[in-house]
Order: C-alpha cells, then sequence, then structure tokens
C-alpha cells in the first residue's frame, strides 16, 4: 500500500510541475503574440512596464516569499544594476548586456555584504535596515560627481542595434526583451522550488529555531536567498536604464521602487510562481492609466490606489489574489 | 568491562545572568536506550535539552557525542552528527506540505532531492501520516502535528532523538500509540531522551530515569528504584511526605 501511495504522491507531485511549465509556455506565447498585435506606444509602454515589474517583483520573491526576508530596499539593487549598466557604456563604451551583467554581479556582492550585517535582524528590523540602506544609497548617488550627481546619466542618442539595446522610437524588441528577462526570473524560481536550497528557505521562512535543528544552514540559506534577488533585480535595473536612455538617481532608486518592486507579488501571491505576473499585470496597467488620466496634478493617485489595493487584499485575501482559484494539487496523495 | 556510551554531559552548567538553571550536569546516554529526563517544573530540564541539542550555548562544561566534543558545534552541525530533537510546542513549517516538512529532514542525508522525497514518504508512513501527505501542515490536529515533528527528525536518521514533552496533552490512547511509536524507534537502534514531567507516563516506557532538580542531578537509576528514592519523592511532594 505504502508503495502505490508513494508512487502516486510522486506522480501528482510531477503532474504539478509540468503543468506549472506548460503555463509558462502558454503565457510565454500569449505574451509574444501581444508585441505583434499592439502598435499603439502608450499601451506598449505600459505592457513593457508590466512584465519588469513582474519580473523584478519575481526576483524580489525568491528572498521575500521563499526565504521570507522582507526587504523594503530593493531600489538599491535596481539602482546598482541601472547605474552599472548606464556608467559602464557611457564612460567606457562596455555593451548594455555586459554591463547588466557586471551590475548583477555588483549588486549580488552588495547583497552578501549587506545581507552579512542585516540577516541577523529579525522580522521587521530587517525590514527597517533594508529601507535605511537604500536612502543611504540613494543620498550617495545623488552626491557623487562622476555618476552626474543628481542631474544622472545620458545615453548616447542616434544608433540603433540590439547590441547596445536601442531601438529609437519602436517599442516591440524591447517588449521582446524584458519578457525573456522575466521568463529568466520565471525558471530561476521554478528551478528553486525542487531544490535543496528551496526547501532550506522555506523551512528558515517559516521557523529559523525548527530549521535549524533539521540541519539547514540557515544564515548562508538568506545570504544566497539574498545574491540570487539582487543579481536578478539588478539585470531589470539595467533593461530600465536601456529602456528610459536616461537615468538620474530619483528615476531609479528613491523608495517608490522598492514598494513597486514588492507590491505585485504580495497582491498576486507571496511565496507563489505566478503571484508576481498576476500582480504586475494587475497594478501597473492601473497605475499607469491613472497617471495619464489624472495628469501632472495628480500626482498621488496611483499611490492612494496601491493603498485601496494592499487594504482589499489584507481584508479579503491575505495570501493573495492567486489564492482565489482552487487548489489541485492538495489532499490528492492517497 | 565498560558500559558503551552515546552521549554524555561532563559538569555541564548553564546560567541566565544571575539564574542558575543547570549546576554541574554529567549524564550519559547509551547506544538504544530510553532515557527519562524528569523532574518537576523549574528543575532544568528544558535547559539541558536545549544545551544537548544545540540550540543554547553552555556556560561551562563539556557535551560529548559519538566519541567526538561536540560543546562548540551548532544546532545545525549536531544534526549532522546524529542529534535530532522536537519541541514542546510543535514547530511546523505551516506553509509547507506535510510532505515538504519532512522532505526538509530528508535532505540531511540525501541531498538529492527525488531521493529525499521518496525517503520523507516512506517516514510519513512508519508514523502512519502518509494519507495527510500532501495537506499544508498548518492545517493538521495538534497531535498529528507532533507525529509530523517525529517524522521530520526521523527523517535526518539521527542515532539520537531528543523528545521534549511528546506525549503531554495526548488523550490517553493517542499517549499509548506515542509509546509503542517510540518503542519501535527504540527498536530501529536509536537512543531517545524524553523530557517529561508527568512520571506515570514516562516510568513504564524507559530503561533509565534521570531526575533533575534545581537544576541538578537528584537522582538516576531503573525507574522503580528512582520512584521509590526518598529524595525524589521529597522533590515531587514535598519534604512532608518523606516518610510515606
Amino acid at each position: 500500500m505504502t508503495r502505490t501511495g508513494i508512487a502516486s504522491a510522486l506522480a501528482s507531485f510531477r503532474t504539478a510541475r509540468r503543468r506549472n511549465l506548460l503555463i509558462a509556455c502558454l503565457v510565454l506565447a500569449m505574451l509574444m503574440a501581444l508585441s505583434q498585435l499592439v502598435r499603439d506606444p502608450f499601451t506598449m509602454d505600459v505592457l513593457i512596464l508590466a512584465v519588469l515589474y513582474a519580473a523584478l517583483s519575481q526576483s524580489w520573491n525568491i528572498l521575500a516569499g521563499y526565504c521570507g526576508q522582507i526587504s523594503l530596499g530593493h531600489a538599491l539593487y535596481f539602482g546598482l544594476g541601472a547605474y552599472a549598466t548606464s556608467l559602464l557604456y557611457v564612460k567606457a563604451g562596455v555593451l548594455p548586456w555586459f554591463g547588466m551583467m557586471a551590475g548583477g554581479l555588483l549588486a549580488a556582492a552588495f547583497a552578501l555584504a549587506l545581507g552579512a550585517m542585516c540577516f541577523r535582524l529579525a522580522g521587521h528590523y530587517f525590514t527597517i535596515a533594508t529601507i535605511v540602506l537604500a536612502e543611504i544609497g540613494l543620498t550617495l548617488l545623488q552626491n557623487w560627481d562622476f555618476a552626474g550627481a543628481a542631474l544622472g546619466v545620458q545615453w548616447p542618442l542616434g544608433s540603433y542595434s540590439w547590441a547596445i539595446l536601442q531601438f529609437g522610437r519602436s517599442k516591440t524588441p524591447y517588449f521582446v526583451f524584458v519578457v525573456g528577462l522575466y521568463a529568466i526570473t520565471w525558471l530561476a524560481s521554478f528551478l528553486i522550488e525542487d531544490s535543496r536550497w528551496g526547501y532550506w528557505w522555506r523551512a528558515v521562512k517559516d521557523d529559523p529555531e525548527a530549521a535549524e535543528s533539521l540541519g539547514v544552514n540557515v544564515f548562508p540559506s538568506k545570504m544566497m536567498a539574498g545574491a540570487i534577488s539582487a543579481f536578478l533585480t539588478a539585470l531589470g535595473g539595467g533593461f530600465y536604464a536601456a529602456y528610459l536612455s536616461y537615468i538620474d538617481p530619483d528615476s531609479v532608486m528613491s523608495f517608490r521602487f522598492s514598494l513597486l518592486i514588492a507590491l505585485p507579488a504580495v497582491i498576486g501571491g507571496i511565496g507563489t510562481l505566478w503571484g508576481s505576473l498576476l500582480g504586475a499585470l494587475i497594478l501597473i496597467p492601473l497605475s499607469e492609466f491613472t497617471r495619464s488620466a489624472f495628469g501632472g496634478g495628480g500626482g498621488g493617485v496611483d499611490l492612494i490606489i496601491y493603498g485601496v489595493m494592499i487594504m482589499f487584499i489584507a481584508l479579503i485575501r491575505p495570501e493573495g489574489l492567486l489564492d482565489l482559484l482552487p487548489r489541485r494539487t492538495e489532499g490528492k496523495a492517497s | 568491562m565498560s558500559v558503551p556510551v552515546l552521549a554524555s554531559c561532563h559538569g555541564v552548567s548553564r546560567h541566565f545572568g544571575g539564574l542558575v538553571a543547570n549546576r554541574d550536569v554529567s549524564l550519559e546516554v547509551r547506544p538504544g536506550e530510553i532515557l527519562g529526563l524528569i523532574g518537576p517544573n523549574g528543575a532544568g530540564k528544558s535547559t539541558l535539552f536545549n544545551l544537548i541539542a544545540g540550540a543554547l550555548p553552555v556556560t561551562s562544561g563539556q557535551i560529548h557525542f559519538a566519541g567526538r566534543n561536540i560543546t562548540g558545534l551548532s544546532a545545525t552541525a549536531r544534526c549532522h552528527a546524529g542529534i535530532a530533537r522536537t519541541f514542546q510546542v510543535p514547530r511546523s513549517f505551516d506553509s509547507m506540505s506535510v510532505l515538504d516538512n519532512v522532505v526538509v529532514g530528508s535532505l540531511v542525508r540525501h541531498p538529492r532531492i527525488r531521493v529525499a522525497r521518496e525517503k520523507a514518504y516512506d517516514v510519513l508512513a512508519s508514523v502512519a501520516l502518509e494519507h495527510r501527505a500532501g495537506v499544508s501542515a498548518g492545517s493538521l490536529t495538534p497531535p498529528e502535528k507532533r507525529r509530523l515533528e517525529i517524522a521530520r527528525a526521523l527523517a535526518s536518521e539521527p542515532k539520537l532523538l531528543l523528545l521534549d514533552e511528546a506525549l503531554t496533552g495526548l488523550t490517553p490512547s493517542e499517549a499509548r500509540s506515542g509509546v509503542a511509536l517510540f518503542r519501535r524507534i527504540r527498536d530501529s537502534g536509536i537512543a531517545l531522551v524524553m523530557v517529561e514531567h508527568v512520571m506515570e507516563i514516562v516510568m513504564p516506557l524507559v530503561d533509565r530515569v534521570v531526575v533533575l532538580n534545581l537544576g541538578e542531578v537528584l537522582a538516576e537509576g531503573r525507574p522503580q528504584d528512582v520512584v521509590r528514592d526518598p529524595a525524589v519523592v521529597a522533590a515531587y511532594l514535598g519534604e512532608r511526605h518523606r516518610v510515606a
């Protein structure tokens, strides 16, 4: 009886994994089809930002959702990626592809160095430390003359190619790129979920002391999650810089970005594979359309909407919107 | 001829500021035995338990396990060395499924996730929880959570299993099946140390008892001898029962 039980339990597990991969392929196909259908630049812009924030939130989710370390300072890694890519390209002529990788590695190194201090803090203390560190980073950037200080960095305009990720007025290549970026963060999460690290991280999130008693190296687990999360977030920052062709400290490292990176996963479902995309596809269009509808005078309306959404989620679905779907994988092991 | 020793404490003390929770405690755990660690509330049982598990550092003294000095090892390293534990208040990983909880334990010996999952399922079946494998651990009843904790600990394939009041708060029939489970675990070659303050539950089960009182070892021996020890009776019932 045990043998058949185990076989069916493992089979249902594999089915669930395969179903997720299948959904991923369908989503990818749909997004690619969308890139050919949409012609309106404003809609395309909203779509690009939505998928970008899905990718960023998916990266944030690796540290916050799986490992339980709620960071509200991911703007630091986002900004590091954006600045590393921009400065390497503008000052040294390094192609943005390599600049993004360099930014990712730099952000991962920062995450390890800062994690060595902050991961000793628990719960809210950790979160507050991340906010403070990102603000320090912002202030330093605003005063760093080599990096343009508060004026920021302008990418040279005029030549367009995939090599330098500059496409002029055409937005479709950016969309294709950002979908690829999202696919990478999704695949990273998918692989983590079925790995040693994935199990350790979730154990650390739920109960660090119990995790230790089961041989989990708690501190290295947090460091690993932090480094991977920072690396992927910085890739998104590098893309954002290439997309805007111009960055300044406030447009890549302000607290607003830390919030925007965290919110999609929180709204869609923290610690899940699909929560970030679902949350971003709801949140970003809503915020962009209200910003364009209310114009320059209504700068705070999108923040009001975030607040209302968080209250709504907190009251109706504390586990995120994905929790509304029936769970098919559970309780069928017999 | 000396008796083989699996784990031992040598003059172990633990202070919390001015409070002495354990003073100069020495004891031995032998391979494949069930050792009861008993004593009235506040006797220092849980502290000693946490010192052996590595959840707390000792103030002074040494702890040895399987022939090596593990005094300086973390709880994580002690788990890899072969010590597993449960908690007084069950601490399951509530966002994970029951099976995944046990996988965390089996990953200690089986780094490959597929192998770990199969082992975890076997262990779950051995505590009769396999029918709950797919549900979230947070939805288990308290007695089921205790069994899950034991399964999780067993999955790490320990030589020594520390049980912190694993039978407390169970109905008589649940306690009976728990006792049967502990005997099976012992028979599979794993030594058990059970912390309990209810004597009736542990006495029929254990091979040897160590009685703690006010942080020190008060008595040690076979259960039937220890219950007649006047010092033990006095510690549990008060001075005026000493003659009875």
